[in-house]
C-alpha cells in the first residue's frame, strides 16, 4: 500500500464537525468535474489510491478513469463497502428484508435473480453476500482494486452481534472472487482485531481513527498503542486531524511517531492543501 | 452483570443487540421477533437464545432487563408485562402513542422502583448537552424563541410497505421525526403550554403525515416553531437543528456543533467572547466502551446500565417520553381545526383583531387538552 491515500468525505457531503461545510462542498462538487479536478490535483502531488465509499456517485468517477487509462496508468481504488445510508434508508422503508431484496441483481443476469431468490428463501448468508458484494462492486470493473473494504458501520455492527463469520465470508470473497485483500475499516480496531484473529483472519489490513486526542478510538488509547506496536495488523490511519480539531504539524507528528502505521488517508480540497499533507507525512515519515 | 434481553430485531433492535453485547457490564441473554427468518440467522451465526414471543422470552425469569424496539403500536403491551414481571425496560421512542398510556406505564414504572428510559437518543448528543448546560446557566438571557427542525430522506417515493408508512401502526413523520424534535424542545427549553397553527402534511404517503409545522407557545411567553419534514433529499441522514434566541444572544446547535451568539459575556469563566463561538463535536463528545453509528446510540445504553446500577432516573424516561406524546397529540388535534380563510371582505381592516378571538380560543382548548387552567 502506498504511504498517502486519498479520501473521498469531502466529496460527498460528509462533515463530521458541521453540517454547513458538509452542505457547502456538497455543492461544489455536485458536479463530477470539480471532483475529478481534485482528484488530478492529488495525482500530480503523486497520490495514485483512491479509497472511496460506494457511492452512486462514484460510479461516474470509475466512469472517467476508465476512459483514460493512459492519463493514470497506475491508479489504484479501495473501494469501501457498503455505502451504508443507501441501506439503512431504504430499511426504513421496506423493513430489513426488504431492503436486501431491493439491492439483489435485479437486472438481466437471471441466475444472480434466482441466486439471490434462492439465497433469501435459504437463508444462505454467504450466497447473499456475495451477491451484494458483487452489487456494489460493479461500479470498479475494469479498474485495479487491489484492497476492498468493509466499512465501519458494517465492520462495527457485525463486530458487536459477534457475527465474526461474516468476516471470514467478506475476506474469502474478495479474495476469491476480486483477487483482492480484505480491509475493515472500524472505531473499534483493538476489539475487532481479536474477533478477526477467532475466523483466522491474521495481520489484516486495518483503517482506524488515529488521532492525538482519541477521538473515535474505542477501546482507549493505550489499546491502540499496543495494537499498533505490536504488528498485528497493517495499520491505516484515518481522520488524523480528528475532522480538523487538530493542526495538520501536530497532527502528523502524532501519528509518524508510529513507523509501523503502513499508510494515512486523507481528504482535502484543495492543491495547495493536498501538496501540503502530503509533503508534512513524508517529512515527518524520514525521523 | 445485568442480564438482558431484546425484543423486536428491525433497524433499532439490530443496532441495540450490536452495542448491548459488547457492554462489558451486560450479559445479552436472549432476543426476541416476529420474524422466524432474522431469528434464525442470528441463532445460525451469533449463537444467540431466540424466542418468536415476548411472554416466552420473559417466562424463563432470567432477565433483569429488556429493550423494546418493536414497532410503535406494540410497545404499551410488552413494557406493560416486563414491568410487572420486575423487569428495568428501555423503550425505543416514541414509547406509547397514547399519552395517557405512557403516563400510566411511567407511574407503574415508578411505584415498582425500575429504571424505565425511553431512546430519545438526542439527549446524548454532547452538542445538545453543552447547549443544555448553556442556557441554564443564562447566557443568552431570557429565551423568547425557539426553532426547532428536522429534516431527513425517509419517504421519498409514494410507496413504503412497513408499519412506519401506516397511521394505525404509529407510522408518520410526527412520531417519527417531530417527537425527536419535539423532545428536544422539551429538554432544552421546557414542554409548550399549547400548540397552534399546525400542519399535518402529506408529501408522498398515502395514510400517513410526511410534514409537520407547529407554533408552540411556552409558559414564560416565548413562542416556538416546529418544522419537520422526513421526505427531503437534500439530506444524507436525518438532520435536527435547535435554534434558539434569548435577550443576550443566539444558540443554534446540531449533532456536530454549537454556535453561540453573545452580545455581552455574562460569564468570563466560560471562555467565549462576544459575537460568535463555536464549539464542536470533537472537543465536546466523551469517548464511549464501543462505537458503531454514533457516541449518542451508545451512550444512552451505558446511561440505562449506569441507571439500574444506581437506581437514579434515567434522562429520558417514561414520564419526559410521554411529555413529548402529549405535545405531538396536541399538535395532531391542533392540525384537525378550521383555519382562518383569506378571502377579500371577510375580515374587518384590522387583521390581528380578527385573527385574535380564534387564537385565544383555541388556546384555551389547547390548555384544557393539557390539563391545565
Amino acid at each position: 500500500m502506498d504511504r498517502v491515500l486519498f479520501g473521498d468525505n469531502q466529496f460527498f457531503g460528509v462533515n463530521h464537525m458541521s453540517e454547513e461545510k458538509a452542505r457547502q462542498q456538497g455543492m461544489r462538487f455536485q458536479d463530477i468535474r470539480a471532483v475529478i479536478q481534485v482528484l488530478d490535483d492529488a495525482y500530480a502531488e503523486n497520490i495514485k489510491t483512491f479509497m472511496c465509499t460506494t457511492h452512486e456517485r462514484t460510479a461516474e468517477i470509475c466512469e472517467h478513469f476508465r476512459a483514460h487509462p493512459q492519463k493514470y496508468p497506475d491508479y489504484k481504488f479501495y473501494p469501501c463497502l457498503p455505502y451504508a445510508h443507501k441501506y439503512a434508508n431504504a430499511a426504513a422503508e421496506l423493513g430489513i428484508l426488504g431492503a436486501v431484496r431491493s439491492f439483489l441483481p435485479q437486472d438481466n443476469a437471471f441466475g444472480a435473480l434466482l441466486k439471490g431468490g434462492m439465497s433469501l428463501a435459504t437463508k444462505d448468508v454467504e450466497g447473499l453476500a456475495q451477491l451484494l458484494i458483487g452489487a456494489e462492486l460493479k461500479m470498479f470493473a475494469g479498474l485495479d482494486t487491489p484492497v476492498i473494504f468493509l466499512q465501519n458501520v458494517a465492520t462495527d455492527f457485525l463486530l458487536g452481534l459477534g457475527f465474526n463469520a461474516a468476516f471470514r465470508m467478506f475476506a474469502d470473497c474478495v479474495r476469491e472472487g476480486y483477487g483482492a485483500e480484505p480491509g475493515f475499516i472500524t472505531m473499534n480496531a483493538p476489539l475487532l482485531v481479536k474477533s478477526l484473529e477467532k475466523v483466522g483472519i491474521q495481520n489484516p489490513i486495518i483503517c482506524a481513527n488515529i488521532n492525538k486526542i482519541g477521538f473515535r478510538m474505542c477501546g482507549g488509547m493505550q489499546a491502540y498503542d499496543e495494537l499498533i506496536t505490536n504488528g498485528r495488523c497493517r495499520m491505516i490511519a484515518m481522520s488524523v486531524f480528528a475532522s480538523g480539531a487538530l493542526p495538520a504539524q501536530e497532527a502528523l507528528e502524532f501519528v509518524c511517531q508510529y513507523p509501523q502505521i503502513e499508510s494515512i488517508v486523507f481528504g482535502a480540497s484543495s492543491r495547495r492543501n493536498i501538496a501540503q499533507t502530503k509533503q508534512l507525512i513524508e517529512r515527518l515519515s524520514l525521523n | 452483570m445485568i442480564r438482558a434481553g431484546i425484543v423486536g430485531l428491525g433497524k433499532m433492535g439490530l443496532s441495540h443487540q450490536s452495542m448491548v453485547n459488547v457492554h462489558p457490564e451486560i450479559e445479552l441473554k436472549s432476543v426476541c421477533d416476529s420474524s422466524g427468518y432474522m431469528l434464525d440467522v442470528l441463532s445460525k451465526y451469533t449463537g444467540i437464545d431466540t424466542y418468536p414471543d415476548s411472554r416466552k422470552m420473559f417466562d424463563r425469569g432470567d432477565l433483569d432487563c429488556v429493550f423494546v424496539a418493536t414497532p410503535s403500536r406494540y410497545h404499551a403491551d410488552i413494557v406493560a408485562d416486563a414491568l410487572e414481571r420486575g423487569m428495568h425496560v428501555f423503550c425505543e421512542k416514541p414509547f406509547a402513542l397514547e399519552p395517557e398510556t405512557g403516563y400510566r406505564l411511567a407511574e407503574l414504572a415508578e411505584r415498582k422502583h425500575l429504571v424505565n428510559q425511553v431512546g430519545y437518543h438526542y439527549r446524548f448528543v454532547a452538542a445538545f448537552n453543552e447547549a443544555k448546560r448553556l442556557l441554564e446557566r443564562k447566557v443568552v438571557g431570557d429565551i423568547h424563541h425557539v426553532r426547532a427542525e428536522a429534516y431527513g430522506p425517509v419517504v421519498l417515493r409514494p410507496k413504503g410497505s412497513t408499519w412506519r408508512s401506516q397511521k394505525s401502526e404509529g407510522g408518520g413523520c410526527l412520531f417519527d421525526y417531530s417527537c425527536h424534535a419535539i423532545d428536544l424542545v422539551n429538554y432544552l427549553v421546557g414542554r409548550p403550554v399549547s400548540v397552534s397553527g399546525s400542519v399535518l402534511n402529506k408529501i408522498f404517503s398515502s395514510d400517513v403525515d410526511d410534514e409537520i409545522y407547529s407554533t408552540l407557545q411556552f409558559a414564560n411567553g416565548a413562542y416556538g416553531q416546529l418544522a419537520t419534514n422526513w421526505s427531503d433529499e437534500s439530506f444524507r441522514k436525518m438532520s435536527v437543528k435547535i435554534s434558539i434566541w434569548g435577550t443576550n444572544g443566539r444558540i443554534n446547535v446540531d449533532r456536530q456543533e454549537l454556535q453561540i451568539y453573545l452580545r455581552s459575556v455574562p460569564d468570563p469563566s466560560e471562555g467565549m467572547v462576544a459575537g460568535w463561538n463555536v464549539r464542536y463535536t470533537t472537543e465536546l463528545t466523551q469517548p464511549v466502551w464501543f462505537y458503531v453509528r454514533g457516541e449518542e446510540y451508545s451512550a444512552q445504553i451505558d446511561h440505562f446500565v449506569q441507571c439500574i446500577k444506581s437506581g437514579a432516573p434515567a434522562l429520558s424516561n417514561f414520564r419526559t417520553a410521554s411529555d413529548t406524546s402529549l405535545v405531538a397529540s396536541a399538535i395532531r388535534a391542533d392540525a384537525a381545526k378550521a383555519r382562518t380563510t383569506v378571502a377579500p371582505g371577510t375580515h374587518p381592516a384590522e387583521a390581528p383583531q380578527a385573527i385574535k378571538p380564534r387564537r385565544h380560543g383555541a388556546q384555551s382548548f389547547i390548555r384544557t387538552l393539557f390539563g391545565r387552567s
